[in-house]
């Protein structure tokens, strides 16, 4: 029995929704196995990396809190990847977010009132937009590769942030640790449900990853990026500029990138310090493609990819599983679908029955 | 500064420099034939273990160094595969594959840590290699006369051989080197392939010359500094030799700035030695991309799925 690979007559649809959910569940089954074959416990760490979150409810603000910062930064390079547009650089524009917030933080740690904290948002998304508006510039004015300048200016954003945490920044009280002083009260993000680490940062983040569906979905500038994307000469006839959408696919992802940044440093950090990159800006890009690029499902691929991440520190205490043997299972989830995609626009079929009528019609359309 | 203070800070960059001077040409290679692989941090860290647990199980570093190589290359399949077969995104799925690399090297070195293994010696005897003045030309492991070797051999594959014209027509004119009747995914897969060897003997270098312990990610991002590196050299072999011991006295300047306070390091924060191998990089790109008599342009197809039209 031989396998061939026929191209549809048009994308399937249920193959474009159900491959994350297969992509998921093949990783599960050959994570274990890769663990097993390695010399650990492979169904174990299947179920404490993807179960154990879902099933403990005590884990799930965990979770809700890890995948704010991956959603928020996801929507927005979903909208870059739309345009066909990359944006690799979203580490950086996360650390540069909440480096400009903090910096309204320390301005303002013996101020009180409520608009410290809109202004350290601001400064953030700020912050995030103008290091996004640096690759932007050297692409739309010297026609440079946007995905090396971005990936190149996350370590200058990086080694800045070191610069501050461990030098001017550094918290004097702080028994000479490398890290910036705590927020003060006005400075911390509220929490939204009593007694639980969720605070309105998750709610802020499903608020525009909502915002961000209308706006793509409903929007000519939704059309504009999508046209840009998929049809680049049409969009020129169409009187799309694409240097126009470069600026605004930066700003927006880098800005959004940088708010999340400083919702960290208001929120479950309260601090910068020389662990304050997750990689959630590389993470994110895995979340945008999971979520197929639609803000709600970069919600839903936002979640599972939280739940490797609280899963991969339940398996380090339970099964002495490093902490990076998460990425394992991350890094399949992304390869799975990238390889499922074919289905969408191909079938598998048996060599050896007769084609069908449909079939015929397709080869002969294509 | 004495004449041996300049040999001992040549020696320390020349030693720290291997490693992306390896990955570096294997990632050069892959983008010269179009191909943007960002799995190098992933290859090199698998290298780092399989060359790790060669020697702890055999005792020789040669060996190491080839199981390095077919690990590596084997594991940058996987991409081959997804981008080339599949045309799956090469952003992605780089970046997947450095995930993976880091998560499945972690997993396998912690069967290994605490284990140390004996390293690599100077290939020459210790009249040459420990003579004060001449060990700067034989005072080196075996590792760095072959990544002299190799920079000379795929300067000369890409320039002087048919082989080599092939792979670049692949990287500027996929399509015009698909119709003249080249396979474009063959060279691709052979080029990623090499991409791969290379990451995984550079990768390899950290346990076999450098230090003897196996630490979980011991490359510190080394794979992004090579990626840096090949757009700083011009996507040129020569040019990327000089770049990879530019940044490494980069790099060991930031050392020298963050142990003494009083010298002219200081004159910038060890942090910022750091970030300017990634700043130099975008204003080489910069220059580049405007001022095409500069030579060195990024291959035209680079990073750009090739999909015949049949």
């Amino acid at each position: 029995m031989r396998f061939k690979l026929e191209k549809r007559a048009e994308p399937s649809r249920f193959m474009l929704y159900a491959t994350p959910f297969g992509s998921v569940l093949v990783t599960m089954i050959v994570g274990a196995i890769i663990f097993s074959i390695i010399g650990y416990d492979g169904l174990g760490a299947v179920r404490e990396v993807f179960l154990t979150p879902i099933l403990n409810p005590l884990k799930w603000q965990e979770v809700a809190m890890k995948a704010s910062p991956l959603i928020l930064i996801g929507v927005g390079l979903a909208v870059g990847n739309r345009a066909s547009i990359w944006n690799i650089g979203a580490e950086g524009q996360y650390v540069a977010g909440a480096l400009a917030g903090t910096g309204v933080g320390l301005l303002t740690q013996n101020a009180t009132g409520p608009w410290i904290l809109p202004l350290m948002f601001a400064a953030g998304l700020a912050g995030g937009a103008a290091w996004g508006a640096i690759p932007a510039w050297l692409r739309t004015r010297f026609n440079v590769n946007e995905t090396l300048s971005s990936l190149m200016m996350s370590y200058v954003a990086i080694h800045m942030m070191n610069y501050f945490v461990t030098g001017p920044w550094k918290d004097p009280t702080g028994f000479s640790f490398p890290q910036t002083p705590l927020v003060t009260a006005d400075q911390t993000m509220p929490i939204l449900i009593p007694g639980t680490l969720v605070d309105y940062g998750i709610l802020f983040t499903l608020i525009i990853a909502v915002l961000m569906w209308v706006l793509m979905s409903r929007s000519v500038f939704g059309f504009q990026v999508r046209v840009v994307g998929s049809a680049p000469n049409a969009a020129r006839h169409g009187g799309f500029s694409q240097k126009h959408t470069i600026w605004l696919v930066f700003l927006i992802s880098g800005g959004l990138a940088g708010l999340a940044g400083i919702f960290q440093v208001t929120g479950p950090f309260g601090q910068m310090s020389l662990g304050f990159p997750q990689n959630y800006g590389f993470t994110a890009i895995i979340v945008a493609f999971l979520g197929r690029l639609n803000p709600l499902g970069v919600i839903a691929a936002g979640i599972v990819l939280a739940i490797t991440y609280v899963g991969g520190d339940i398996a380090q205490t339970a099964l002495q599983l490093p902490n990076a043997s998460k990425g394992i299972f991350q890094a399949m989830m992304l390869f799975f679908l990238l390889a499922s995609d074919i289905l969408i626009r191909y079938r598998v079929r048996i060599v050896g029955t007769a084609p069908t009528p449909a079939a015929e019609v397709a080869k002969g359309a294509a | 500064m004495s004449i041996e203070y300049v040999i001992a800070v040549f020696i320390t960059v020349v030693g720290a420099s291997t490693p992306i001077l390896f990955a570096g040409l294997g990632e050069l290679v892959t983008e010269k034939a179009g191909v943007l692989n960002l799995g190098v941090e992933g290859m090199m860290l698998i290298g780092a273990i399989a060359g790790f647990a060669t020697v702890d199980l055999t005792g020789n570093p040669w060996l190491a160094v080839v199981v390095a190589a077919a690990c590596a290359a084997a594991s940058s399949l996987i991409f081959a595969f997804l981008t080339l077969t599949l045309s799956a995104n090469q952003v992605a799925t780089g970046l997947a594959l450095t995930i993976f690399g880091t998560g499945l090297s972690s997993l396998i070195g912690r069967s290994f840590s605490g284990r140390a293994i004996h390293t690599f010696d100077t290939v020459f005897p210790d009249a040459l290699s420990k003579q004060p003045y001449l060990k700067v030309i034989f005072g080196y492991s075996p590792m760095v006369y072959l990544s002299f070797i190799m920079v000379i051999l795929v300067a000369w594959f890409l320039s002087r051989t048919r082989g080599g014209l092939i792979l670049r027509a692949v990287g500027e004119n996929d399509l015009s080197a698909h119709s003249i009747g080249y396979s474009v995914t063959g060279v691709r897969y052979a080029a990623i392939a090499f991409g791969g060897a290379m990451a995984g003997i550079g990768g390899a270098y950290f346990p076999l010359v450098l230090t003897p312990n196996w630490a979980e990610g011991l490359t510190g991002g080394r794979g992004w500094i090579a990626i840096a590196l090949v757009v700083f050299a011009g996507w040129r072999p020569y040019w990327l030799l000089g770049g990879a011991y530019f940044f490494g006295l980069l790099g060991t300047l930031e050392l020298y700035a963050k142990a003494s306070g009083a010298s002219w390091t200081s004159i910038l924060p060890s942090e910022m030695w750091a970030a300017l191998p990634y700043l130099a990089t975008v204003v080489v790109l910069a220059v580049i991309s405007v001022s095409k008599s500069a030579g060195g342009n990024a291959p035209a197809c680079l990073g750009k799925p090739f999909i015949p039209s049949t």
